[in-house]
């Protein structure tokens, strides 16, 4: 028991604890910033952030290492709301949120706002709909749920499959971006650093499952917030006078407004639902709402951001925790608009313009990695327009200090922040695929009767061979980070949705009903994402692939809702079970037969 | 435990079940309806803001954070008068 006593008391110190690192990290910030000062070369900045911050993302995972299931599985269901919210906000922003949303708001105007708005909203779907209900229910995931619920391993496989293809379309994604950085950071070819990376994934979560993932991702939110205010609160200031990006840009969008006219953009950034001509247009009103329809839905289906919510101490503690979650979350987003708004102006009135052989060094860093930048001549007036600066979305943020001419240390700091944040959401889905497939599969399909040694050694392999795969497609640069992490999110809304919702608020859904729904829902959708991705298959009115899910996650409901009726209902003990669900207070009602922890 | 009533179950549910659909309309018209006009709202002012930039850049984030913690002590209160919170 002596393993409980110490975890109390570190629960308990939770703040003092999180205090003091926040703190040492900032005085790290500081003493770099010295050290540069005196001559401290930028690679060894660069290599001091990223070396640095994945030695205490493992050393946390070391020290959280654990061989007790429910500890391995739900952080022995003891993370405070408050703490809880922070991990979920790390799990939840990823490379997508930290390095390319800003990027893709540089780049669309408003269109970019689609993607704040979905990646925010879904929260309240959560917290209303689904979040306290699966906390009750209390077991390990999410398929379990629908094991449970539809009685039976049909509705269990069929879970685990959409859960297995979002979940790993969205851990492409992010190895793709701790590539990236890794590759820029530590001058090593984009191969490489791929598994580089990798290592840095493995080691937080392969020891202490979930327990070392949650205290992992609190220590990664701390360090991808303040690594992502820090640059634009810097320019707010220099620029404006006024510490508060979020209240300053407003001027800025005035600036960008009257800087567009003189270059003669015919887009304006503020404008809402415009054509490349600037003309209004219906197709980008309609994959507007799409677009944040279907980023809100997934967001109340990932596995791995609902997973978050089993280990709350109680169902009232998983609510709040929902609060605490947007609430880190909104930090983030609030300021991701000012961000882009502060690269436009910058590009605008130092990049365009000038010699093109006088351009800064990190034209030249940036140049090399990939073909993320490109600047080209074209009218051989070595003077760079507009049409000759091709910047790529997923390196605005993390080229902005030095397009703004910051000191080179904030740009190690937000190449750290920006792996915390993809780190923090590849262990967090990495864990939610290898728990599907070691509880789900493994232990409630295949051996009923492994023991708990078994069973985490199976999840553990499960864990690396997952990683590697993973990072072996990265590498095969399928596409941009920000489209592979919405269509994660457009599989798991057409697949996962209608199913975990009808089954809490519709005691009516039949087994059959719930089956029919996830393989219709899921299969359109997939279905249309290959067809318009790879055969070249016509749009369905004009909406993009990203999403999706339009199309699969009514029809889901629908089918659901049809062949439910058309099926016996649900036995007595299945909807005293739901009732019970329902309520915070009260032991579950288990269905006969049902094995359970 | 305190088993409730089939009655009062239903009423427990029926006022979770309102509370939700307060919610979800309020959802709706933060996340599509406001959205949907911002064309026209961009025409108004607000702190040198387009008013529909705005508000899909800050005033409907600004409205999910309350409303998350809106629904939670909403909701500990219908189970506090219920006698289901837990201990």
């Amino acid at each position: 028991m002596a393993n409980q006593t110490t975890n109390k008391g570190f629960v308990d110190n939770l703040g003092k604890i999180y205090g003091v690192y926040a703190g040492g990290f900032i005085g790290f910030v500081i003493i770099l910033a010295i050290l540069e000062q005196m001559g401290l070369p930028n690679k060894v900045i660069g290599y001091c952030f990223v070396f640095l911050t994945i030695g205490v993302y493992a050393y946390i995972g070391v020290i959280s290492r654990t061989s007790e299931i429910s500890e391995y599985y739900v952080a022995g269901r003891v993370v405070p709301p408050f703490f809880n919210g922070m991990a979920t906000g790390a799990d939840w922003m990823s490379a997508a949120s930290f390095i390319s949303m800003a990027g893709g708001l540089y780049l669309g105007g408003f269109g970019g706002l689609g993607y704040v708005l979905g990646w925010t909203g879904g929260y309240v779907l959560v917290g209303v709909l689904l979040a306290p209900y699966l906390r009750k229910f209390g077991q390990f995931t999410v398929p379990d749920f629908l094991g449970v619920r539809y009685e039976g391993n049909t509705a269990r496989i069929c879970g685990v499959v959409v859960l297995f293809s979002a979940s790993f379309t969205y851990i492409v994604a992010q190895t793709f971006g701790i590539g990236i950085i890794t590759s820029r950071f530590l001058g090593i070819p984009f191969e490489v650093a791929i598994f580089v990376g990798l290592l840095g994934i493995l080691v937080c979560s392969m020891l202490g499952g979930m327990r070392a993932v949650t205290w992992t991702q609190v220590a990664q939110y701390i360090i991808l917030i303040i690594a992502y205010l820090i640059p634009v609160v810097w320019l707010s200031t220099k620029l404006f006078g006024n510490p508060i990006p979020e209240l300053a840009y407003g001027q800025v969008l005035e600036q960008i407004a009257v800087l567009e006219q003189k270059l003669g953009i015919l887009k304006p950034h503020a404008a809402a639902y415009v054509d490349a001509k600037g003309q209004f247009s219906w197709v980008e009103f309609n994959n507007f709402w799409a677009l944040t329809l279907t980023l809100m839905i997934g967001t109340a289906s990932l596995p791995h951001i609902l997973m978050r919510y089993f280990t709350t101490p109680n169902v009232k503690d998983a609510r709040t925790s929902v609060g605490w979650s947007i609430f880190f979350i909104f930090l983030l987003y609030f300021t991701a608009p000012a961000y882009a708004a502060f690269a436009k102006l910058e590009v605008y009135t130092n990049v365009i313009g000038q010699n093109i052989n006088a351009l800064p060094a990190w034209v030249q860093n940036w140049s090399q990695v990939g073909g993320l930048l490109t600047i080209k001549d074209g009218n051989g007036d070595g003077i760079l327009q507009l049409s000759e600066f091709i910047i790529n979305q997923d390196i605005i943020v993390l080229s902005m200090p030095e397009i703004a001419g910051l000191p080179y240390v904030i740009s190690g700091l937000v190449a750290a922040g920006g792996l915390a944040a993809a780190l923090s959401t590849a262990d967090g889905l990495l864990l939610a695929i290898a728990n599907a497939l070691s509880h789900d599969v493994y232990y409630k399909l295949i051996d009923p009767k492994a023991s708990t040694m078994r069973r985490l050694v199976v999840a553990r392999v499960l864990l690396v061979v997952v990683a590697i795969i993973g990072a072996a497609v990265a590498g095969t640069r399928p596409a941009g980070i920000i489209q592979m992490v919405a269509w994660a999110f457009s599989l798991a809304a057409a697949g996962l949705f209608a199913p975990l919702v009808l089954g809490i608020w519709w005691k009516r859904t039949t087994a059959a009903g719930a089956i029919a729904g996830m393989i219709v829902g899921f299969g359109v959708c997939l279905y249309y994402l290959i067809g318009t991705r790879y055969f070249d298959m016509e749009l369905w009115f004009g909406i993009r692939n990203i999403s999706s899910a339009l199309f699969g996650l009514p029809l889901a409901f629908l089918v659901t809702w049809v062949v439910s009726l058309m099926t016996e209902a649900p036995s007595k003990d299945m909807q005293e079970f739901v009732d019970s669900i329902r309520v915070p207070k009260g032991e579950l009602h288990w269905v006969a037969g049902q094995a359970h922890e | 435990m305190a088993a409730l009533t089939p009655a009062q179950r239903d009423a427990y549910w029926n006022k979770t079940s309102r509370l939700m659909w307060i919610i979800m309309t309020l959802w709706v018209i933060f996340s599509f309806v406001i959205p949907a006009f911002a064309v026209q709202l961009n025409q108004i002012k607000f702190f040198g803001f387009p008013l529909g930039f705005y508000m899909a850049a800050q005033g409907s984030l600004i409205f999910y954070v309350v409303v998350c913690f809106w629904n939670a002590s909403a909701q500990n209160k219908i189970d506090q008068e219920f006698g289901v919170a837990e201990d």
